[in-house]
């Protein structure tokens, strides 16, 4: 089985989130870059589904060569071959145009992304890729089973959980119970080096959609304590001053 | 000229989301004025479309079609953009939850439109522009998108706009859309909901608790507290990772991320990849015996001191409360 898994690179989740050039544009300055942590579970899943030599993987990332370290990295994980679109990335249509194009002709029975990056948090290039292909697709999946030719998910709806069986090719988007995240030992490490990366050009596909601004949300007052022996205070102030219950 | 909102259902009962919804459509059709058109699909009774009228929508288009009484994602998103070309709707607005997050790229792509996902704002139309707003970097931020394509898809988030009433009577036409056999390849094999209970992402109020509740069998106190809170539980990831609580209860940067008016964390310690789930709750009440745990930093109000001690008394005050 040919697994395609899309990988995101995002800052650190302990990162201090901060901009620049007034408010208009992130600042990556001192920021740690990480392989975003749901794309660690559709890779591990990948690694688990094609273990034994059973299927291939191929990690595919859109992005600069600054981001390359977090491709090594997923080839240290157990990817096979790595595919890296040259484009700093645009909006989740442009990315998920990328991708569909090349999966198109690859014949992959299954893509993996995981249910949406941290930084932007969309869950939307999923979607996109799949109706690009015009294949099913899962958009947060809690728990994945192939069985050759269909993929049995469980996913979250509100207040539970629901068990849909699509045919493969699919998209599926992972979160967490699928896999557990896998770290890359020294012999993953050492070979990674020697694994394909192979650098294609983008296609010019416009953006729908830009941020033009960031906030930080607005501070919260400082906290006010209450006295444990007095809970009732708290009761009262959450009535007639926060005005929630 | 018209705006399309999709509304949800639950077992045939529409969500509290869908009704957000459709007051968040009103208002922008009132902006720009243009008439709003709500869209069921599945099995819903009368009385539950009726209920649409109450937010001042006058037009229901019931889609009630045997293979769609189950959720399927692309047939559903079919459907919607097959009825917002009959309308010729220039926005459909739909609700951001967890089957909304795979409907609206896909509705986007088929109508070419431009889409504004995790609206958390109503938008600010500069003609064809739209700004809105949207959380980002799991909370850390506020991002404004805009969107400036003919048509535009908003997906809202749940809990961030208020449904205001605005009742008037409601007209319903059915539709009988043109599902294609290979939109249907999907099959829904089981479906387990807790419908007593009030599902997480929906909720007002929320109790969660983490590592300091010592193990599971002392969540029996915390399910109280919430039961006369009218409240959903959550817990921190260790303790669904534990076993101790299921895992559709884990809030957080790799969990659910939850925008309540009430936001209750007890024996939690506020790692920032919790407080990425949490921090966009109105109100945040922070119980810990460790005076310094990092979640009385980003607390509206805290008390420091045992769980065991202060939760029950907790119940108690809360039920003098009610009962007033
Ligand atoms: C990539 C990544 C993703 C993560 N994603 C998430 C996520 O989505 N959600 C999440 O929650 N965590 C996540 N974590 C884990 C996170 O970093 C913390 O480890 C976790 O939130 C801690 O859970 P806790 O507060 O329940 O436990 P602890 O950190 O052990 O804190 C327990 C707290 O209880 C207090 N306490 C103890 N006894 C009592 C008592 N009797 N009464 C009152 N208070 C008491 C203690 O003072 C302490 O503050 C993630 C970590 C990583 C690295
Ligand atoms: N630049 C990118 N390159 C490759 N895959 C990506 C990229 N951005 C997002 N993805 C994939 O799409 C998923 C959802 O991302 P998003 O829609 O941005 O929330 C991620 O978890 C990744 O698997």
């Amino acid at each position: 089985m040919k697994i395609l898994v899309c990988i995101s690179n995002v800052p650190d989740t302990t990162s201090k989130i901060t901009f620049t050039d007034n408010n208009t544009a992130f600042n990556t300055a001192g920021i740690q870059y990480i392989i975003n942590p749901y794309d660690e579970i559709a890779l591990a899943k990948a690694v688990e589904l094609a273990g034994n030599g059973q299927g291939t993987i191929t990690v595919i990332h859109v992005g600069e060569a600054a981001s390359d370290p977090t491709i090594r990295k997923a080839l240290a994980i157990g990817a096979d071959n790595a595919v890296r679109i040259d484009a700093r990335p645009r909006d989740a249509w442009f990315v998920a145009n990328q991708i569909a194009s090349y999966a198109k002709t690859q014949g992959f029975a299954l893509i993996l992304t995981g249910r949406e990056s941290i930084d932007y948090n969309g869950s939307l290039v999923q979607g996109y890729i799949a109706e690009l292909l015009g294949i099913p697709s899962v958009s947060i999946a809690k728990k994945l089973d192939i069985d050759g030719t269909s993929a049995t998910v469980e996913r979250e709806i509100e207040g539970g959980k629901e068990v849909v069986q699509i045919p493969l090719p699919a998209v599926i988007g992972t979160a967490e119970g699928v896999a557990e995240p896998k770290i890359p030992n020294m012999r993953g490490i050492m070979g990674a080096r020697s694994k394909p990366l192979e650098v294609k050009e983008a296609l010019d596909v416009p953006a729908l959609s830009h941020i033009t601004r960031f906030d930080t949300p607005p501070p919260r007052g400082n906290v006010k304590l209450i006295d444990k022996d007095n809970v009732a205070q708290l009761v009262e102030l959450l009535h007639s001053e926060a005005k929630v219950i | 000229m018209a705006i399309l909102v999709y509304i949800e259902n639950i077992a045939g009962a529409f969500k509290k989301s869908g009704y957000e919804a459709v007051s968040y459509a009103k208002a922008i059709g009132d902006a720009i004025g243009q008439p709003v058109s709500a869209l069921s699909i599945g099995k819903v009774g009368a009385a539950s479309l009726e209920s649409i009228g109450r937010y001042g929508v006058k037009k229901v288009i019931e889609v009630n079609t045997e293979q769609l009484h189950h959720f399927v994602n692309q047939a559903y998103a079919a459907v919607i953009a097959e009825v917002a070309k009959s309308i010729q709707a220039t926005t459909v607005v739909l609700s951001n939850s967890f089957s909304g997050k795979g409907l609206a790229p896909r509705i986007a792509a088929k109508l070419d439109a431009a889409l504004a996902d995790g609206a958390i704002t109503l938008p600010i139309i500069k003609g064809e522009v739209w700004e809105i707003k949207k959380s980002a970097f799991s909370g850390k931020a506020i991002a404004t998108q805009e969107i400036a394509a003919p048509v535009k898809v908003i997906a809202l988030t749940p809990n961030t706009f208020e449904a205001v009433e605005a009742p008037t009577m409601v007209e319903i036409e059915s539709f009988q859309p043109q599902v294609a056999a290979t939109d249907l390849s999907a099959v829904v094999k089981d479906i387990v909901q807790a419908t007593d209970k009030i599902p997480l992402p929906e909720a007002n109020i929320v109790v969660s608790a983490g590592r300091g509740l010592k193990g599971p069998e002392n969540w029996s106190m915390i399910e109280e507290l919430a039961d006369v809170l009218g409240a959903a539980t959550a817990c921190s990831k260790p303790v669904s990772d534990a076993g101790w609580r299921p895992h559709e209860e884990h809030v957080g940067q790799t969990g659910l991320a939850v925008s309540p008016n009430l936001y209750i964390a007890i024996g939690i310690s506020g790692a920032i990849q919790h407080l990425a789930g949490v921090n966009s709750s109105k109100t945040i009440v922070v119980i810990n015996n460790d005076p310094e745990a990092p979640f009385f930093k980003v607390a509206d109000y805290g008390i420091v001191g045992d769980a065991f001690d202060i939760v029950p008394r907790l119940i108690d005050a809360f039920k003098v409360y009610k009962n007033h």
